[in-house]
């Protein structure tokens, strides 16, 4: 243990604790921008500087471990002044016009700066405004805001290990941007969406929606419906001041509710119904001797991921859609016609915890009618916390409301399809149950729960010992790619979610997702999970009548028409 | 004055003969070492008191014996030959005159600290030092003072060549490893510190070409006496890069101690065409512009403490009384603004800032606001900088604030004239 | 040809720069392509915008075209003190180009450079792999016509 002092508090913590850390034990807050939990310490932005007595210069509170008998300053006259001109720096290079920033109110270098007090500018703006990156549905890049603190660079690089974004340049001159400035849809984008998610600023935020809906709201001759993904129930809390791992299901449709939609809708019923169909595929492919591993196909980074990097791969995906575009077909047939709707006049909605899933809305597959696509807007959990605020929604006096019917009523398993391993879990429960003929035992599979990078499970299918895996961040999933690709690969069935701790932590999910946060989400996401009634797809009695009335059986003709795709190589 | 230790053999010898080399006393060092025990070469080291030539003056030992400490067995040995700093060339001459000694010197010092690996990182703008480099090796390698089993001691040690592409920054010695690494040349986060965590994540021992040179030499005449060279904080010579509005500019070698005026004037053969000398930068950009009457400062490592500037890499520019603070400080300004890798913020933009003041006093736009920004500026920047280039950049800049605060004021009360 | 370069290093990321510096010498308009960039990262393993990054740090590299012989001229100051200014007018007047420029034969460059190390023949320019010292508008206009007799 080493002793210290920080601001003449003696503060004692374990040796290599970074002085940061230490002040936290204290509840001492010294600012960064830079730094952020879980990811490398890049000490570039130099904000978290702090004064140790006896040296000359200051140090970085992010990157320097302390030492025993060291005595900090973390707010002296000297610190503050070089914070305030680092700042000033900063603003200088910036595109400042805050009124006009999504991230107004909610920026990082806006709260320094407020809490530095800088009134004035002491240095002469050098921003050379350069073109915004809008060629994508899902991602904005405005190069005029960054600061160069490099966390987009780090999570595309490092945690997903695609390396779109760089530093490129040097000096003044560097920008962190695709090569040779390219839009982002002209590379190995999959617009996970993380780089957003971690942007301090509004430098990189996911391309705004709300407009076109509250159009579509206001529009009488819309029949405005919307589904909810399985993750937001778990984060939207966060959005409305909750803490981490808050559930607010009911409140959230209530909100829903408020803001005008006709129907509100859960995607956790499409989950269960993609259980069904892509259970039944895996099942097939052991039987019949078809394509193994086969591998998840509900994650649209993942799907770009392979079809611009693993194109050997495509017929290891299973052919299902998505539950988001599954349950865009279903509204637009089935749904329509039991309503008695013309398609044209349904728009549907979904909110999703994912920035990749606008992407994934507007690809060309994804039309039923070959002209109108299923889903036609796609707002993440932060977009919709931003129409509840705009709405004066007070959200905490909500009264609980329940999904509407008939895609309202839901499983466990379909609930824990927002978490890394949750899709594999829901799976083997269906899977196993069908194959082996008698219930399971017990249907928590601990094992492929949680936040380690690569999870496996062994599990008995009919007398046959198969191996599954779970990946999460894109990463981790390259390593299990490489593995199919080499033909080493011993799994029967691969999970990937391409966002670290999968859709809990997506892109789109609210600012400040931490590995604590996603472990809040996590405990959440299988707290609803335990409290269902139901906890097994094929044991949801709506999507049995589905069947019964519509599909007729899994992979019948119509599934194939409706709820599966195909996937094609794409060189971006 | 001159004191000729590494610089003996300059001009004396033919650079590309190994064998004027070995005449001239020549590996003589290296054979004996391989016969010494690899702690005891350190300890003379150590008791040579030798400092780093490249700028930082760190104690060469500390270094040699970190490396020794580590665990890991696979350890790289860095020769810095990035010699970008304005106004030295002291180490192209080392490399031009005299290539054996300082790679007799990186052997020396692979087999004490047991190097697997060495690299000599020149900068791409030195093209003739480069073929002198490459031949030299070669000839090393033929002789067997360099590659597996050197002079039938068992101890393997190679040297690979690497040129950098047009960055100042790379002298740095993070920035270096990332350039060897073939990536941007931005430094790192330290700890941990290149002897712990260096090249590819290796321990590494990275040194200046002159202090390479050095070690043969202290082992041919003992720690205690290269010791007792020069002063009692810096031992031995220094190369002094001696530039600007001189008769005489070019290398001269002098123990430490020896006052700058007598380079100057004695040396140098004083300023062209008798003009007053109105100022001289010490060390190179990153250094201090001091006036004409503190040049019986001694050339020394513990000067300037001020802006933890010290000698340097032993550059003297002198300019004369034709030059105008502000153009120098201009041409200072926009070489950081151009060399800063960009990855952190005081740099980045702070020495583009400091060029749009600079710019503002040459225009006579200045106002005493101004005044106190580029002070504080400047202030922050050195104090706050990822890494010795932003470090340094305002050393300039803040020593003229001391030195010659009246040409400020001038401009700001009078600029009219 | 760059085929062939590549051959000859490991594939290695940090080959990266050796494989740049020895390609762009020998390419005639001394630049590098998108599709060389490409080539090149798919040889060493890494990704295209690592390789980006590099080439737009480092001044040695261009991805723009540039003349036939690359004319560096320092910009520091033991040059600057030593009458670097005229001797940037005399290439300037003589080669009909500002700093930065190529002349529209496509056989000169003209660029700034950081320090040579060759302050002792101040002011210093270097001219593809040479440098040229104590310069004065005489000796420049007497290298700039033997460059051009050459050729």
């Amino acid at each position: 243990m080493v002793n210290i002092k920080i601001n003449n508090t003696d503060v004692t913590v374990e040796e290599g604790t970074t002085i940061l850390d230490a002040a936290k034990t204290k509840n001492i807050k010294i600012p960064t921008l830079c730094y952020y939990p879980d990811l490398d310490i890049k000490s570039d932005c130099r904000i978290c500087t702090v004064e140790i007595a006896g040296e000359k210069g200051l140090v970085t509170a992010c990157s320097t471990p302390v030492r025993e008998g060291m005595e900090i300053k973390t707010n002296s006259p000297r610190v503050l002044n070089a914070r305030k001109t680092i700042t000033e720096l900063m603003l200088a290079n910036h595109d400042a016009n805050c009124t006009a920033c999504e991230k107004n109110m909610n920026c990082e270098l806006q709260t320094l700066a407020n809490t530095l007090g800088i009134d004035e500018n002491r240095f002469e703006s050098v921003l050379e405004m350069q073109e915004l990156d809008t060629a994508n549905t899902s991602i904005t890049r405005n190069p005029n805001r960054c600061i160069k603190c490099g966390r987009c660079v780090d999570v595309c690089k490092n945690v997903q290990g695609i390396n779109v974004l760089e530093s490129m340049n040097r000096s003044h001159e560097m920008v962190i941007s695709p090569k040779y400035g390219k839009y982002l849809s002209d590379e190995d984008c999959t617009f996970c969406g993380q780089c957003s998610s971690v942007c301090p600023v509004a430098s990189i935020t996911e391309k705004d929606e709300t407009d076109i809906v509250w159009n579509a709201l206001d529009d009488d001759k819309k029949h405005v419906i919307v589904q909810v993904a399985p993750a937001v129930r778990v984060s939207l809390g966060e959005e409305m001041g909750q803490k981490p791992g808050s559930i607010v299901t009911e409140k959230m449709v209530a909100a829903l509710k408020q803001l005008g939609f006709d129907r509100v809708f859960d995607t956790d019923f499409t989950a269960d119904l993609t259980i069904i169909e892509e259970g039944n595929e895996l099942i097939e492919r052991i039987k019949t001797g078809g394509k193994l591993p086969m591998m998840t196909s509900c994650c649209p980074g993942w799907i770009s991921l392979v079809e611009q990097k693993y194109p050997d791969l495509i017929d290891n995906i299973s052919s299902c859609k998505s539950p988001q575009q599954m349950f865009g077909a279903l509204a637009k047939t089935y749904y329509a016609k039991k309503q008695n709707i013309d398609p044209k006049d349904l728009f549907v909605v979904s909110i999703m915890p994912c920035t990749a899933k606008k992407y994934e809305a507007a690809r060309e597959e994804m039309s039923v009618d070959g002209k109108n696509q299923d889903v036609d807007a796609v707002l993440t959990t932060r977009e919709l916390g931003k129409m509840v605020r705009q709405m004066g929604i007070n959200f905490d006096q909500l009264d609980k409301v329940e999904f509407d019917d008939p895609f309202g009523i839901t499983s466990g398993a379909g609930a824990i399809f927002g978490a890394t391993g949750g899709v594999m879990e829901a799976a083997l429960r269906t899977v196993s149950e069908v194959v082996n003929e008698k219930p399971l035992e017990k249907l928590d599979f601990e094992t492929v729960r949680g936040l380690e990078g690569i999870k496996e499970a062994e599990v008995d299918l009919g007398g046959q010992k198969v191996k599954v895996a779970v990946a999460h961040s894109l990463s981790k999933a390259k390593t299990l790619a490489d593995q199919v690709k080499d033909g080493t690969s011993p799994y029967a069935f691969i999970e990937v979610m391409t966002c670290p701790g999968g859709c809990i932590g997506g892109g789109g999910q609210p600012y400040n997702t931490t590995n604590a946060v996603r472990e809040e989400r996590i405990r959440a996401t299988y707290q609803v999970d335990s409290d269902m009634k139901i906890r097994k797809s094929h044991e949801n009695p709506v999507i049995n009548k589905l069947y019964d009335d519509y599909l007729k059986k899994p992979l019948s003709d119509l599934s194939h028409d409706l709820l599966h795709t195909h996937y094609r190589k794409r060189n971006a | 004055m001159e004191q000729k230790i590494v610089s003996k053999r300059f001009d004396a010898i033919n650079p590309l003969s190994i064998d004027d080399y070995l005449e001239s006393g020549g590996y003589k060092s290296l054979k004996e070492a391989l016969k010494r025990d690899r702690i005891n070469i350190i300890e003379e080291i150590e008791a040579a008191r030798l400092r780093g030539r490249g700028g930082a003056a760190f104690p060469a030992h500390v270094k040699m014996m970190g490396i020794a400490k580590e665990e890991e067995t696979t350890r790289y040995i860095i020769c810095n030959a990035d010699e970008g700093e304005p106004g030295n060339f002291k180490d192209r001459q080392l490399m031009e005159k005299d290539p054996h000694q300082f790679i007799e010197g990186m052997v020396i010092t692979a087999f004490a600290i047991r190097a697997t690996k060495g690299y000599i990182y020149i900068r791409g703008e030195y093209d003739k030092a480069y073929s002198i480099l490459e031949w030299t090796l070669e000839e090393a390698r033929k002789k067997g003072y360099l590659g597996k089993n050197i002079l039938d001691s068992g101890f393997d040690f190679d040297i690979e060549l690497r040129s950098g592409a047009g960055s100042y920054v790379c002298g740095e010695e993070f920035a270096l490893i990332e350039s060897i690494e073939g990536k941007p040349g931005r430094t790192r986060v330290k700890p941990p510190f290149p002897t712990q965590k260096g090249l590819f994540d290796k321990p590494t021992l990275i040194n200046n070409v002159e202090t390479f040179a050095n070690i043969p030499h202290i082992l041919e005449m003992g720690g205690d006496e290269f010791a007792k060279i020069g002063t009692e904080s810096s031992t031995g010579t220094k190369l002094v890069s001696l530039s600007g509005n001189v008769n005489n500019p070019g290398v001269y070698e002098v123990p430490f101690g020896v006052p700058i005026k007598e380079v100057v004037e004695k040396l140098g053969g004083g300023s062209k065409d008798g003009r007053k000398i109105k100022m001289v930068q010490l060390g190179g950009a990153c250094g201090p512009i001091i006036p004409e009457y503190m040049l019986d400062l001694t050339i020394d490592f513990d000067r300037f403490e001020d802006f933890d500037s010290k000698t340097g890499a032993g550059a003297i520019i002198v300019m004369d009384e034709r030059f105008d603070v502000f153009d120098v400080l201009l041409r200072v300004a926009e070489f950081f603004e151009h060399e800063s890798c960009g990855k952190c913020t005081p740099c980045r933009e702070g020495n583009l800032q400091l060029v749009k003041l600079v710019e503002k006093f040459i225009n006579r736009k200045a106002t005493q606001k101004d005044l106190i920004n580029i002070e504080s500026l400047a202030r922050v920047m050195h104090q706050t900088s990822l890494c010795g280039l932003g470090q340094t950049a305002p050393t300039a800049i803040l020593s003229t604030l001391k030195y010659f605060r009246d040409d400020y004021l001038d401009l700001i009360e009078h600029p009219e004239l | 040809m760059l085929e062939e370069i590549l051959k000859k290093y490991p594939q290695h990321e940090d080959s990266l720069i050796e494989i740049l510096l020895e390609y762009q010498n020998k390419k005639t308009k001394r630049f590098i392509t998108e599709e060389e960039i490409a080539q090149i990262s798919n040889y060493l393993g890494v990704t295209e915008s690592k390789v980006c990054s590099v080439v737009s740090f480092y001044t040695f590299f261009s991805t723009e075209p540039r003349g036939k012989h690359i004319i560096q001229i320092c910009k520091d100051v033991p040059c600057y003190v030593n009458g670097r200014g005229n001797v940037l007018k005399t290439l300037e007047q003589l080669l009909n180009i500002r700093i930065g420029e190529t002349t529209k034969d496509e056989k000169f460059t003209l660029e700034y450079t950081s320090c040579l190390g060759n302050c002792d023949g101040a002011p210093a320019m270097r001219i593809d792999g040479k440098t040229f010292t104590n310069l004065n508008p005489n000796k420049v206009k007497a290298i700039i016509s033997e460059y051009r007799g050459v050729n």
